[in-house]
């Protein structure tokens, strides 16, 4: 396994460059660095030499990709480029445009971005499971029909309607939770409860029908039909058998998100004023600050990269006929 | 696991309170604290590089700087802060420079700020690494001097810090310009602090601990203004030595983040991702409420204080709303003391009458909400490129375009459209309030509008189409080759929802059956252009430094061109007889002679046209019946020490507003249970079938 998880690592080494190259070439095709001085200095009285000041100040003074007028590996290193980006895999952030340590502010805001994305993952998880048993243990009854419908209403609505329906509904007529806000310790869960509450009811169309279709899918198959010829209940069948054996293509999905859990939700953060990593990822691109959406990118990358590795793990735990040889 | 969930479920509700919606703690209920909200995360709270109003809210609370706007006075006036009174320049060597000297109030202290302690500016970095906040170190005050006044114009040139206003002082500050570069040159090592106070600076002296002079060269009546903004605002040495210390940038405790002032409130929280805290100054001398003020403030109660001592309110707690509906209804349930009106609430919150009456609607008046209005002093405008091949320059056909399309721009429509009033039509570059700009009849653009009925029309179409003509362009086609007009306007975008406006202005123009071409971009490549001059139309807008008429005119000024000087005149506009009158008039006192030469200067850009002159926003400001003294006041920034709340009737109307509804919560409980009963009962059924079955 150590060395699996070794070679997945080595993997991952140029996938990150490329992706910090993309990511490189997409903001500086948009954005130049004067651009960003432009951004940062705001809008009145700026000087082309405060401009220079600026770009200097953060290193931006130097060519993009590929320095000419200097000497052997220098042209490569005396970059934006190169200076930027060699840093990320120190985990190194730096400093947001606004001097802000990128470092400390992702070890404050990931904590408000999992308070919310943890509890909306596990309930989510148990009431999408259990939606879908139910389904799946009602197949081809008026429920069943029914709940295939309210699925397909739930899909097709969209994040932003539960949001500020859910606002309007439950904080503003019925006045049950705070709009919006945070706070820290156990007075969070106050202004949780609403977002995790539309994170999961947001989530559950989709959710409960892919799921309901595993499950109808291992329903059909022979060692179902030889458990209820052993004469087990059907809820027996479904719990101890189908279940277990669904996780499988259930775990596809759900291990490779837990790590990005820490990257928050960019508009359920926004809207619910919860200052975590979605919303610092949201300001940083509006702000055009390149320092903090090149750390996002790369904890982004890097935490998905983990998710997939997870993910493999994660199958031979519970399927044992999956070996990593 | 049975006893935590009770428990935790009883500290929630025991948070609570009787609001289960109050976003605040249950300890703080009842207490001295203003509540309001931002939008926009400051990007410095450090002096010499703030400049915008987003910041402003904080800093002209925190900071003193020596003169400030009078709160009630209009038009605005300068009253001292922690000036003894409004320094009066002197003139030095035949008028080549002019001098004004500052006394300051002896016995004003600063804030509580660890800085002011020996120890605390050589820490280990250990101890630094080890806190959350500056202030758990031990703290210290001193008595604010002079020194600090001019420390902080020494900053201004500081090679590691931008500040905005350097260039501009540097033309004036006799001796800034060589500092800057003295400083560059003595800038060696970075991670070290550079003490300024080893370096001289030739226009900037202290005579004593509570007086220090300021060298101009030549006159800058308009320098006083600058005395009222936090660019001249004193910042202690101590403070710049503490923040320097290794360690304290990896922690974000820099100046530009944890101010250091002399003003009523000091900011104890900073978390402008959520939220910022400011706090009453224990330190603060205390400063009296104005005793002066029309009429009008006294009937609308705002001088129910003068005299007494402010601040009013020992916290004020700034709460990040990044998006609008959760501010407003907040702002509906009481949870924040005032707000603005967002477009999309705006026919929620106020009623036009037929005869163009403002007033809130009922249910804004069943809660006692107030509404105030005020006139920014803001221009938004169409500019066209003087160096424009079709448009720009002075040539009567070009003239007769540009005013052909100011008379078919119908702004008025515009302000009613997509501003829900919230607009004056501008008539001239100045904005309302502005010395020399004139209103009513006197006041209105001769070029665009006429004066009928006792009000300003503007001009019928017929008379654009003629003058189009004039100009080559019978019905909008080129009189030599038939080829249809076609203009490009280069505008900023804000997404899908500018579709409306952008259809707008193209009927504008089609009204002279001129095509026009929207070019919508970002703001970078906006910039660019701009800077470039390959712009044809484009909309921009101004937001005054202070008061003066000089402010708004100069956008116009020949030495301002964008192209050629890198100035803020965006359409390269020249006339020389203008620029030879700004001369004149921006050193002149307001008197009868300057209103003529401003005068004249209007009337001179009226026919020229190198602006359709746009509008003016109106800000409506609403407060809720608690708060008192709200008064709007564009200049004056340091509005929070005027401001009194009565905590009682908010505690009250909050109750009565936020009673938790809980018959949906039992709803809801029967309707799932109503839903489950089916499936149980299936359930129920197909269990004894298998049951049989087997």
């Amino acid at each position: 396994m150590l060395a699996y998880i070794v070679r997945r690592s080595l993997y991952a080494i140029p996938i990150l460059i490329g992706i910090n190259l993309v990511t490189f070439a997409l903001f500086f095709l948009v954005n130049t660095p004067d651009d960003m001085a432009r951004m940062q200095l705001g809008v009145k009285r700026v000087t082309p030499e405060a401009i220079e000041k600026w770009k200097a100040q953060r290193g931006y003074d130097r060519p993009l990709l590929w320095n000419a007028a200097a000497t052997a590996t220098n042209k490569f290193t005396d970059t934006i480029f190169f200076e930027k980006s060699v840093r990320l895999f120190a985990l190194d952030f730096g400093r947001a445009e606004d001097n802000r340590d990128i470092a400390r502010e992702i070890r404050t805001r990931m904590w408000p971005s999992l308070a919310l994305a943890l509890p909306v993952f596990l309930v989510g998880l148990a009431v999408n499971i259990s939606f879908a048993l139910g389904m799946a243990y009602f197949r081809a009854s008026v429920i069943d029909l029914w709940g295939v419908v309210v699925c397909v209403i739930l899909m097709s609505i969209s994040t932003l309607f539960y949001i500020i329906g859910g606002q309007y509904l439950i904080s503003k007529l019925w006045r049950l939770v705070p709009i919006s806000g945070y706070a820290g310790g156990i007075d969070a869960v106050r202004f949780l409860i609403l977002p995790v509450i539309i994170g999961v009811v947001g989530a559950l169309g989709a959710g409960a029908r892919l799921y309901r279709t595993l499950f109808l899918e291992e329903m059909a198959k022979d060692y179902v039909r030889t458990a209820r010829a052993k004469g087990l209940a059907e809820r027996v069948v479904l719990f101890r058998h189908v279940l277990k054996n669904a996780l499988i293509p259930i775990l596809t999905g759900v291990v490779v998100v837990i790590p990005s859990l820490f990257l928050g939700s960019l508009i359920t953060e926004s809207f619910f004023g919860i200052p975590g990593l979605g919303s610092y990822t949201i300001d940083a691109i509006q702000a055009q600050d390149f320092a903090v959406v090149r750390a996002m990118v790369f904890i982004g990358s890097v935490l998905y990269i983990v998710g997939l590795v997870l993910t493999d793990l994660s199958y031979t735990l519970v399927d044992p006929r999956v070996r990593f040889d | 696991m049975r006893r935590v969930l009770p428990f935790a479920a009883g500290l929630v509700l025991a948070a609570c309170g009787d609001m289960w919606n109050d976003p605040y703690p249950a300890a703080d209920a009842g207490k001295n604290i203003l509540y309001t909200a931002f939008i926009e995360r400051p990007k410095h709270l450090d002096p010499v590089q703030s400049y915008t109003e987003d910041e402003a809210r904080f800093t002209q609370q925190i900071y003193e700087p020596p003169l400030q706007y009078h709160y009630l006075k209009l038009p605005y006036q300068l009253v001292p802060l922690t000036a003894t009174q409004l320094p009066e320049p002197e003139l030095l060597d035949g008028g080549r420079f002019t001098r004004y000297e500052i006394r300051i109030r002896p016995g004003i202290r600063y804030q509580p700020h660890p800085a002011f302690i020996e120890a605390n500016r050589s820490l280990s970095p250990q101890t630094i690494a080890g806190l959350d906040t500056p202030y758990a170190l031990p703290l210290g005050t001193r008595e604010l001097t002079a020194d600090d006044y001019v420390y902080q114009i020494k900053r201004l040139a500081h090679p590691r810090l931008h500040s905005p206003i350097f260039g501009l002082m540097a033309q004036y500050i006799v001796g800034l310009d060589a500092y800057a570069e003295s400083l560059k040159r003595a800038d060696t090592q970075p991670e070290a602090w550079l003490d300024l106070r080893r370096f001289p600076l030739e226009g900037v002296e202290r005579v004593d601990a509570h007086r220090f002079r300021v060298t101009l060269k030549g006159r800058y009546p308009q320098f006083r203004y600058w005395l009222a903004m936090p660019f001249f605002a004193p910042v202690p040495w101590e403070a710049e030595q503490f923040y320097q210390q290794r360690g304290m940038a990896e922690k974000n405790f820099t100046l530009d983040w944890w101010p250091v002032g002399t003003g009523p409130f000091m900011l104890v929280e900073n978390n402008p991702n959520a939220r910022m805290v400011l706090e009453r100054n224990p330190q603060f001398r205390g400063e009296a409420y104005p005793t002066e003020g029309s009429a009008e403030d006294r009937a609308a109660g705002l001088l129910a204080d003068a005299g007494r001592t402010m601040p009013f309110v020992d916290r004020v707690v700034f709460s990040r709303e990044k998006e609008s509906i959760p501010y407003w209804n907040k702002f509906l349930q009481g949870y924040y003391d005032s707000s603005l009106i967002p477009s999309d609430t705006f026919d929620q919150a106020v009623r036009v009458s037929v005869g163009g009456e403002v007033g809130l609607t009922p249910e804004m008046q069943e809660k006692g909400i107030r509404l105030s209005t005020s006139v920014d002093i803001t221009i938004i405008y169409l500019g066209f490129n003087w160096l424009d091949a079709t448009l720009g320059g002075a040539s009567p056909r070009a003239r007769k375009l540009r005013q052909a399309i100011s008379i078919a721009v119908d702004w008025e429509e515009y302000i009613s459209i997509f501003l829900n009033g919230r607009g004056r039509v501008a008539t001239d570059p100045l904005a309302p309030g502005i010395f020399g700009q004139k209103a009513g009849r006197a006041g209105i653009n001769p070029v665009t509008h006429v004066w009928t009925d006792g009000g300003a029309q503007r001009r019928p179409i017929v008379e654009a189409r003629r003058l189009l003509a004039e100009a080559g362009y019978p019905e909008g086609r080129d009189r030599q080759t038939g080829a249809p007009l076609v203009l490009v306007l280069d505008t900023v975008g804000r997404g899908p929802g500018d579709k409306p406006r952008f259809d707008w202005f193209r009927r504008q123009f089609a009204k002279l059956d001129i095509q026009l071409e929207i070019r919508d971009t970002d703001w970078n490549r906006f910039q660019e252009k701009i800077r470039k001059g390959s712009q044809q139309l484009y909309i921009l807008g101004w937001n005054a430094d202070y008061p003066d008429p000089e402010n708004f005119l100069f956008l116009l000024n020949g030495q301002q061109s964008r192209m050629a000087h890198q100035g803020e005149n965006s359409s390269n506009y020249e006339n020389p007889e203008y620029d030879a009158l700004f001369e004149r008039m921006k050193n002149m006192p307001n008197s009868p002679a300057r209103q003529a030469i401003i005068d004249r200067m209007v009337d001179i850009v009226r026919r020229d046209a190198p602006w359709l002159w746009g509008f003016h926003p109106v800000t409506y400001d609403l407060s809720q019946s608690w708060l008192r003294n709200d008064k709007p006041n564009n200049m004056a920034r340091n509005n929070l020490k005027y401001l009194r709340l009565d905590v009682a009737r908010r505690a009250a109307l909050r109750r009565e507003w936020n009673r938790p509804v809980l018959w949906p919560l039992l709803g809801i409980i029967l309707l799932l249970a109503a839903g489950a009963l089916p499936a149980f009962a299936l359930y129920r059924r197909r269990e004894r079938m298998a049951a049989r079955t087997a």
